[in-house]
C-alpha cells in the first residue's frame, strides 16, 4: 500500500524537513502521496508535486486549515487512512500536535521521532533524551509515524511531477479558534535545516551580547541557536532552544559559544557533523563532544573569528 | 472548576541513565526516581489556578507500580486535594504501558471525574512520546492546546500560548479541554514539609487496569535498546587560525 506524508508547509512553499520525511517515506513504499492541507495553499501544492519521488499530491485547501490547527487537520488524515499502510509527519510542532491525535482516532499506536527504518513494521527512536535508541517493532495493522528529520537525507525539491488531487475538509469543528502569533523574523536559514548552527549559552552572559553570536552567523550563512540556560535567561526566544525539549539540529558544522554542554543540550546537537566548542572552562562537558575545541575568553575569540573568516 | 492532573513517576532528569546488558531496555534497579517535571509543571499551573480561586478540586492521578503513591503525595504536597493510582507493575518507558493505553485510561477517570479541563506534561522524559494529551483529547472529542507556555481561563475558554517552531502561537479553547504543558509556562515550587506532612493524610484511591476496562498489552514489542554511538570528541586547538584552517582544510565546511 501507500504512504501519505503530511507536508509541513506555510501554505504558499514546502518546508525543507518535508523532504527528509521524503526520504524516510521511500525506505518503505515507492508510492509515497502528500496531503496539502491548507488556505490558499496551490502553490504549496505545486511545489510539492515537483519534490523528487512524490507520486501523488493531496490538496485539502480549506478557509478552517489557516493554521492547520489539530481538532481540523486530524479528521482530514483519518478520512483518507483507508488507503495508506503508513501515514508519516516530519516531528516538528505542528506534526507533534496532530499525529497523536490521528492515531488515537484510528486506535493506533503513534511511533514518534523515528531516527532509522529496518523494515515496514521495526523503526528505531531515540528516547531518554537520546541517551538510548529503542528498536520497535509495531504490531498495529497501520503504521502512524513523526520522523526526526535530521536522521535523514532531504530528497531533490525539484525532478518530481506528481498529479494534483484535490480532496474535501471535513469543516471546522468549532473546538478551537486562532487568536495570534509572534514568529521570530530572520532571513538567516532555519535551525533544524541549516548548514552551519551558531549556539550561544549562559556565557553569552546578556541579550545584547548574542549580537556577537548573530555577527558570527551571518558571516557564515548560518542559523542561530541557544542553549536552554539562554533560553531561560530569557536573552533569546524560546524558538532559538537546541536541546532534549527544543528543537534537534543535525548540521555539517555546529559551533558552541559559552555553552557547558549540559546532557539536555548535548542531546539536540551530538550528530553533528563537526562541532566547535568555544568556552573559558576547560573542564566544561561540550569539549567530550567536541572536534574542535577552543579554550578562552569568548569575548576575544568570536570577534577575531568573525573578523578573520 | 475541577481539574485533573495526570502526573508519571520517571527516572530523575539529573540521571545518567544506563542501557541494561541484555539490551532489554534501561536499567531502572536502584535509581532515583521523580515526578516527569513537566508535570511537575503541569500540578504547579493547576495549583496557582486554585490559589487565584478559578479552580475549586485538583485530582491527580498516576498509573504505575505501588511506589508511584510517592509521586502522588508530591502532588498533594504542591497542592492536588486528592490522589488516584492506576496499579501496574508493567514498564512505563517502555515495552508496557503505551500511550495509547494511558489515554484510554485517563479517558475512564475522567468520565468518572467530570473535570473541567485536564492539565498535564507535553512528555514523559523516559519515553519522550510526546502523545498522551493529544490522544486523551481525540478519544474525549475535546480541543487541545499544546505545549503551553501561558494559559488564561475565562468563561468556559481557555486562551493558550503555544511554544511552536519558529515562536508563540496564541489560541482559543473551548472547554472542557486538555491542556499540556511546556518548560516555560511556570517554576514549580519546592513543597513545605508542613504541606508534605498534610498530604500524607490527604485521599488516595487505587484502583487497577481492569477496574477500567483498560487493556495494557503492547503494540509496540522491544526488538532491542542500545546505547547511542559514542561521539569522538576532546580534539584542541591552540587558537582562532588554527581553527580557521582546520574547518577549511580538514573538516572542509567553511
Amino acid at each position: 500500500m501507500s504512504i501519505l506524508i503530511l507536508a509541513e508547509h506555510d501554505h504558499k512553499s514546502i518546508k525543507p524537513v518535508t523532504l527528509n520525511v521524503v526520504t524516510a517515506a521511500r525506505k518503505i513504499d515507492a508510492d509515497v502521496h502528500v496531503l496539502v492541507a491548507g488556505t490558499d495553499c496551490a502553490a504549496a501544492a505545486e511545489a510539492a508535486s515537483k519534490i523528487h519521488g512524490v507520486t501523488k499530491v493531496l490538496k485539502c485547501d480549506a478557509p478552517e486549515l489557516s493554521h492547520r490547527l489539530a481538532e481540523n487537520v486530524a479528521p482530514i488524515i483519518v478520512d483518507l487512512a483507508d488507503s495508506y499502510s503508513h501515514i508519516l509527519a516530519p516531528a516538528s510542532t505542528f506534526g507533534k500536535n496532530v499525529m497523536p491525535r490521528v492515531a488515537a482516532l484510528l486506535d493506533t499506536q503513534q511511533i514518534s521521532d523515528i531516527s532509522a527504518i529496518h523494515d515496514a513494521d521495526t523503526f528505531d527512536r531515540p528516547f531518554y533524551a537520546g541517551n538510548a535508541i529503542a528498536t520497535v517493532k509495531s504490531s498495529d495493522a497501520k503504521k502512524i509515524i513523526t520522523v526526526r528529520g535530521t536522521a535523514f537525507d532531504p530528497v531533490d525539491a525539484d525532478g518530481g511531477n506528481a498529479t494534483i488531487e484535490d480532496v474535501a475538509s471535513k469543516g471546522d469543528a468549532g473546538l478551537s479558534s486562532f487568536v495570534k502569533q509572534e514568529l521570530s523574523e530572520s532571513d538567516r536559514p532555519e535551525l533544524t535545516a541549516a548548514k552551519i548552527v551558531v549556539s550561544g549559552g549562559r556565557g553569552v552572559g546578556s541579550g545584547e551580547n548574542f549580537d556577537l553570536i548573530e555577527k558570527l552567523a551571518d558571516k557564515l550563512g548560518a542559523a542561530v541557536g541557544a542553549s536552554r540556560a539562554a533560553v531561560d535567561a530569557g536573552y533569546v526566544p524560546n524558538d532559538y532552544q537546541v536541546g532534549q525539549t527544543g528543537k534537534v539540529v543535525a548540521p555539517e558544522l555546529y559551533i558552541a559559544v559559552g555553552i557547558s554542554g549540559a546532557i539536555q543540550h548535548l542531546a539536540g546537537m551530538k550528530d553533528s557533523k563537526y562541532i566547535v566548542a568555544i568556552n573559558k572552562d576547560e573542564e566544561a562537558p561540550i569539549f567530550g563532544v567536541a572536534d574542535y575545541g577552543l579554550v578562552g575568553d569568548l569575548f576575544d575569540i568570536v570577534p577575531e573569528l568573525t573578523e578573520k573568516l | 472548576m475541577k481539574v485533573l492532573v495526570p502526573v508519571k513517576r520517571a527516572v530523575d532528569y539529573n540521571v545518567k541513565i544506563r542501557v541494561k546488558s541484555d539490551n532489554s531496555g534501561v536499567e531502572l534497579n536502584n535509581v532515583k526516581m521523580s515526578m516527569n517535571p513537566f508535570d511537575e509543571i503541569a500540578i504547579e499551573e493547576a495549583t496557582k489556578l486554585k490559589e487565584a480561586g478559578t479552580v475549586t478540586e485538583i485530582i491527580a492521578v498516576t498509573i504505575g507500580p505501588d511506589k508511584a503513591q510517592e509521586t502522588l503525595r508530591t502532588a498533594m504536597a504542591i497542592g492536588a486535594d486528592r490522589g488516584i493510582l492506576v496499579e501496574t507493575d508493567a514498564p512505563t518507558d517502555i515495552g508496557g504501558v503505551e500511550p495509547l493505553a494511558v489515554a484510554k485510561t485517563l479517558k475512564a477517570i475522567v468520565e468518572k471525574e467530570s473535570p473541567d479541563f485536564v492539565i498535564m506534561g507535553k512528555q514523559s522524559i523516559d519515553d519522550d512520546s510526546n502523545q498522551t494529551g493529544q490522544m486523551l483529547s481525540a478519544l474525549l472529542g475535546w480541543s487541545q492546546g499544546t505545549f503551553a507556555s501561558e494559559v488564561t481561563l475565562n468563561d468556559g475558554k481557555a486562551t493558550v500560548t503555544r511554544e511552536i517552531d519558529g515562536g508563540l502561537e496564541t489560541i482559543e479553547i473551548k472547554l472542557p479541554a486538555i491542556i499540556t504543558t511546556d518548560l516555560r509556562l511556570n517554576e514549580p515550587r519546592y513543597a513545605k514539609l508542613p504541606d508534605i506532612m498534610k498530604a500524607k493524610k490527604k485521599p488516595l484511591d487505587v484502583m487497577k487496569p481492569e477496574d477500567l476496562g483498560v487493556d495494557y498489552s503492547p503494540r509496540l514489542s522491544v526488538v532491542k535498546v542500545a546505547e547511542p554511538p559514542v561521539r569522538q570528541g576532546g580534539g584542541k586547538v591552540a587558537d582562532v587560525d588554527e581553527l580557521i584552517e582546520k574547518l577549511k582544510n580538514e573538516a572542509k565546511v567553511i
